[in-house]
């Protein structure tokens, strides 16, 4: 087969034509095309990410006020720009969303608009969850259901919870214009069909788009990696990865948990590169992991499916669904995982 | 009273689909089956006209996409590939049709008595009808069989409620039917439950009924069967869906009150007064409350999923079998919100939706004064409104509205081409079938929704951006085998951009492809290729002569002119080893010069500085085709290459001052080497004077020692036949074909019987390339 060169062009003027000359002073739209293509033709991670540091909060935020977006599991999505969305008007919000959500329950039935159902929606921002000034401030959904009696329980219990956030997200906000705010990363709690009402609502209300947001093994390894390697006073819970083994009839599980200051111990002896991880130190911690395994049991993991992670820090399930455990490090696993929603939505 | 949003069975529906059928039968007379089957023939066959007449309706509306839909020649192959697994689908179907027109006799004819042996074969006959009204619903004829079974009292209550079950109309109800089966309610020969079930399906079905004035016109009964307090709810879900303003009466509001009296406040009885005290306010005085808003317990659900295929079918989709809802088989639910892929249009008011004081949106929602999309309908409002229109409040929505596709096509602002850009790329990764395990089922609804995206890009003569970073991330991942034609359209219409940049992320992933693939995969890659490169020039040509202040890429003519002829040589590179592949395949050949007549016409057709030739690998290939219409479409573009590289010099003298894209000299070198070597194969006998040197040990071996003189318009393989032609229609009496006969004034008679036979590139390469002055 011959091998391919490009001849040179027939018209003997030719232009150094490279990425810079159909760029210069581009639209957003070619900006986002221009980020494609970078993500697509390079691989698609950087080598080399930060360990998160211990609080990147704001300084004047109290972490502990987040404290009630811990211990609990959302499920994650991706989310594109919304499309004029305003922190000014979230009590209409409030209301439109109700009454939308008292029209997607009942269908099929004459429904009147107004606030008079017995759920109550609650729009709120979370002050302070950032990565840096430019991001965008995050923002809570609250559907609280209402006690039917007007008694003093006047807030009911949460029925669902949801939030919109976006740490360290600069490379999403230079593609896009000033009447798009961007919060690619969602995360819901509660039932399934309240987030698909919810997340109906905003679609059409911000002409955005939301996807499942799947965490592949590649990246679990990562966040195994990374949690690991964050510094703890004490741990709360032991390191466990969870491998599948795809067999028929049923599939085979694998369980393997390690106690969290071994696989700090083991983190510190192959990592060498202070306050980073690289690529190279992921692959070495899993495949040190690997062949511990191995030289025990006789089965190769690396041949098997990477599909959970827990740490102290966090844990995470390759069907999107991650729990944050520290308060510490919520900023940080925020920022990789905005930054997988980011790559997600490109 | 307040606003209501009726979100239950859209209550009128354009009816377009006209009674073909006369339904004939009585309840109670019996058919023989040849009737039956006679009857069905027709109903299949007036079926077939309707979902062709839905589907013609369809186009009326979007008449303009039609003269784009046919520039795509490609678009019609994709047609008919479609056209099999439809057709397997129905013969499947005709045999399951012949088991339920027995079924259906059965249960016409099928007696009273009961032994153990008539249950086995009642059951059967039931499975049979349920597995097709399930799979594919059931024609009005059935229904209407069914209907009078069941309300008849032929048989008990659980075989009547199975039988109800499955009464899923395939596209209507007729409403003959339900006339006959109300007549059957007066009979009192079914049981309570019966009829509450009846009630239900009714309601269910209310909107497939096909017409609905004879069902009004028994508005009474229904009314007086509220009597019956089993009844009464759903017959006033029924008289809900029914009521026009002439049935409300002063008698029936008094009845209605007086049930109230006597049975309270029940929501279905307010959910009718409430209608009658809509249409006719000063008829009922008191006052309702306003807070109960669930009126009706909803009837649906027992066909929901059944409904669900009914619409779907009767919006023209292709139908798609029922799957019957089991517990364990519920697909992880895909999508949040509606049924199809593309949101539908809305604009964006919802200050008209709240209505309420205090709840006005519209300060930043939208001005005062803007024109509501579903007002917009045709392209005079739109030039008349362009500046306040009323954008949807999902810009997927554009994809079906050609109307807003022009606005989208003209539309400087960015944020809307940003949100019909992340809309369209997150739907594309979200619905793409080869992206996830086991997604192959919804392959029908992706292809569906590539080709309405090909429309729009065909009626806009452009590509989208998103659809360009969707292709970069698919394309490693596609088999070459899924939506294939779409998916080469797809490739098509990728915006002009540097091909050295998109090479890496599209172009190498394509000839991995290409080489491993059959002929016709092949084939269609240079098909879309061709397609490309036609889209690229059209976009460059224009670009060059608006040369618009705001032009997408800021690029030199020469950038541009660089690009496009690496596309063609990219090409040529493709097409060279394709045909060492596939061994000089004839057919792969008419694909490939196909491509080169786009080629050569480049800077006549298209005014752009830029003329690449064909490598010798596709040249001398079809310059030796055993196949005569190969030749001739050479020797037409041997000739376009001359007449473009002719007006190209021609230009340059005029300018005289040296302009910068005069062409090499390498590319004239080259042509005249072409053009020598095709005037010795077909006029002089005297080919590969230069640079060709062939072993006369090897001509030896083949026998062709005197290779010169067999190359010539008379000897050439090609042209052999026509020779021989020639010769026995001239002089049939001739008793030996003299091929070297043919010189002189016979050779000219003989170029005339040529050109008469069609080969017109022929005519004009030796028009233009030869001097007749010298007739061997």
């Amino acid at each position: 087969m011959d091998s391919y060169d490009a001849p040179e062009s027939t018209p003997r003027q030719c232009a150094s034509s490279g990425l810079k000359d159909y760029f210069i002073g581009a639209t957003p739209l070619q900006k986002r095309l221009e980020s494609v293509r970078k993500q697509t033709s390079f691989i698609p991670t950087p080598p080399r990410r930060k360990i998160p540091q211990c609080s990147q909060l704001q300084e004047d935020v109290d972490p502990q006020k987040f404290a009630f977006l811990l211990h609990k599991q959302w499920t994650l999505y991706s989310l594109t720009p919304l499309y004029k969305f305003s922190y000014t008007n979230f009590k209409e919000y409030s209301k439109l969303l109700n009454a939308f959500i008292a029209a997607e329950k009942q269908k099929g039935l004459a429904v009147e608009v107004g606030d008079d159902f017995n759920i109550k929606v609650i729009f709120s921002t979370l002050l302070g969850m950032k990565g840096t000034q430019r991001d965008p401030e995050a923002f809570l959904v609250q559907i609280l259901s209402k006690s039917q009696l007007p008694s003093e329980h006047r807030e009911g219990k949460v029925l669902w919870t949801g939030w919109f956030c976006c740490i360290f997200g600069d490379s999403l906000l230079e593609t896009v214009s000033e009447d798009f705010t961007c919060l690619p990363l969602f995360l819901a709690n509660g039932a399934e069909t309240n987030t698909a009402i919810i997340g109906t609502w905003f679609q059409k209300t911000f002409d955005c788009y939301f996807r499942p947001l799947a965490i592949n093994a590649f990246n679990l390894s990562w966040m195994a990696a990374m949690w690991t390697a964050c510094k703890m006073d004490h741990y709360m819970a032991t390191t466990e990865f969870l491998w599948s083994v795809p067999c028929s009839p049923q599939s085979l599980d694998i369980s393997y948990a390690i106690h969290p200051e071994d696989a700090k111990a083991l983190w510190d002896s192959v990592h060498k590169t202070p306050g980073e991880v690289t690529q190279e130190e992921v692959d070495l911690f899993m495949d040190c992991l690997y062949s511990h395994f191995h030289r025990h049991f006789k089965i190769h993991l690396s041949a098997t499916r990477l599909v959970r992670v827990s740490t102290s820090v966090a844990s995470a399930h390759t069907d999107g669904k991650i729990k944050i455990l520290c308060h510490k490090y919520l900023i940080g696993v925020l920022a990789y995982l905005t930054e997988l929603a980011i790559f997600q939505i490109e | 009273m307040g606003r209501f949003h009726w979100k239950g069975p859209e209550a009128a529906r354009p009816l377009f689909f006209r009674r073909t059928l006369k339904n004939n039968s009585e309840p109670g007379t019996s058919r023989t089956r040849a009737v039956m089957s006679l009857q069905r023939k027709v109903k299949n066959s007036q079926a077939r006209k309707r979902t062709s007449q839905g589907s013609n309706s369809y186009q009326t509306t979007l008449s303009a996409w039609k003269v784009t839909e046919d520039l795509s020649d490609s678009k019609s192959i994709s047609k008919h590939g479609q056209n099999n697994p439809v057709e397997d689908y129905e013969r499947a179907d005709d045999q399951a049709e012949g088991a339920l027109q027995i079924a259906l006799t059965y249960f016409e004819k099928g007696s009273i008595k009961t032994s153990q042996s008539k249950d086995k074969t009642l059951e059967k006959h039931l499975k049979t009808v349920e597995n097709v009204a399930w799979k594919n619903g059931l024609a009005p004829e059935g229904i209407d069989i069914l209907l009078n079974v069941a309300l008849s009292g032929k048989f008990g209550s659980a075989v009547n409620t199975r039988i109800f079950k499955c009464m899923i109309p395939a596209t209507l109800i007729s409403e003959d039917s339900v006339v006959t089966a109300v007549s059957w309610l007066c009979v009192g020969k079914c049981s309570g439950s019966t009829k509450v079930l009846f009630y239900r399906w009714l309601v269910a079905m209310f909107d497939f009924i096909d017409h609905k004035e004879q069902i009004n016109l028994l508005y009474g009964f229904f009314f007086a069967s509220l009597q019956d307090d089993a009844l009464c709810p759903y017959v006033c879900h029924l008289l809900y869906l029914l009521t026009k303003k002439e049935n409300v009466k002063p008698f029936r509001v008094r009845k209605l009150l007086d049930l109230q009296a006597k049975m309270g406040m029940q929501p279905h009885l307010q959910a009718l007064l409430s209608l009658y005290k809509f249409f006719v306010p000063t008829l009922i005085s008191v006052s309702l409350p306003m807070r109960k808003k669930i009126y009706f317990k909803n009837s649906e659900n027992l066909w929901k999923t059944a409904l669900l295929a009914v619409r779907q079918r009767n919006q023209g989709l292709p139908p798609e079998p029922l799957k019957l809802m089991l517990a364990n088989v519920h697909p992880i639910k895909r999508k949040w919100n509606s049924h199809s892929v593309i949101p539908v249009l809305n604009s964006r008011n919802y200050s008209k939706e709240s209505g309420k004081k205090g709840m006005n949106l519209s300060d930043y929602f939208s001005s005062n004064g803007s024109f509501p999309l579903e007002q917009l309908k045709s392209f005079p409002q739109l030039l008349q409104n362009i500046h306040c229109l009323e954008l949807p409040s999902q810009m997927g929505a554009v994809l079906n509205n050609s109307l807003l596709l022009h606005y989208i096509n003209c539309v400087r602002d960015e944020s809307v081409l940003l949100r019909l850009y992340h809309w369209l790329s997150q739907t594309l990764q979200e619905e793409c079938i080869w992206y996830k395990v086991n997604n192959y089922e919804h392959g029908k609804e992706f292809t569906n929704f590539l080709d309405t995206i090909l429309k729009a890009e065909c009626f806009l003569q452009e590509g989208f951006y998103s659809c360009e970073a969707f292709l970069y991330k698919s394309l490693p991942l596609w088999d070459g085998l899924c939506c294939r034609s779409q998916f080469l359209q797809l490739v098509s219409w990728i915006p002009f951009s540097s091909f050295s940049e998109v090479k890496p992320l599209l172009f190498d992933h394509l000839s991995r492809l290409f080489f491993t693939s059959t002929i016709y995969f092949k084939c269609s890659v240079l098909q879309c290729l061709k397609e490309l490169l036609q889209n690229w020039l059209l976009w460059l040509s224009m670009d060059i002569h608006v040369k618009s202040v705001n032009s997408p890429l800021e690029t030199t003519l020469g950038g541009s002119m660089n690009s496009v002829s690496k596309l063609i040589h990219y090409v040529g590179w493709l097409s060279t080893t394709a045909m060492r592949l596939e061994n000089n395949s004839t057919f792969l050949l008419h694909f490939i010069l196909d491509f080169y007549e786009k080629v050569c016409d480049i800077y006549i057709n298209y005014n752009l500085p830029l003329v690449v030739l064909f490598p010798p690998g596709v040249f001398y290939p079809a310059l030796l085709s055993l196949d005569s219409s190969i030749l001739n479409q050479l020797c037409y573009i041997m000739d376009r290459y001359r007449k473009n590289l002719t007006a190209a010099k021609k230009n340059e003298l005029v300018q005289k001052t040296k302009s910068e894209f005069s062409f090499s000299s390498k590319t004239y070198q080259e042509f005249n080497h072409y053009l020598t070597a095709t005037v010795g194969c077909l006029w002089t006998s005297k080919p590969f004077q230069k640079g060709l040197y062939i072993d006369p040990k090897v001509l030896e071996k083949a026998s062709v020692a005197e290779y010169k003189n067999s190359l010539n318009l008379v000897h050439h393989p090609a042209l052999l036949g026509y020779a021989v032609f020639f010769l026995l229609q001239e002089w049939p009496k001739e008793r030996k074909v003299n091929l070297s006969s043919i010189r002189g004034k016979k050779w000219n008679w003989y170029l005339d019987y040529l050109f008469s036979e069609g080969l017109q590139g022929l005519k004009l390469f030796i028009r233009s390339s030869i001097h007749r002055s010298s007739v061997p």
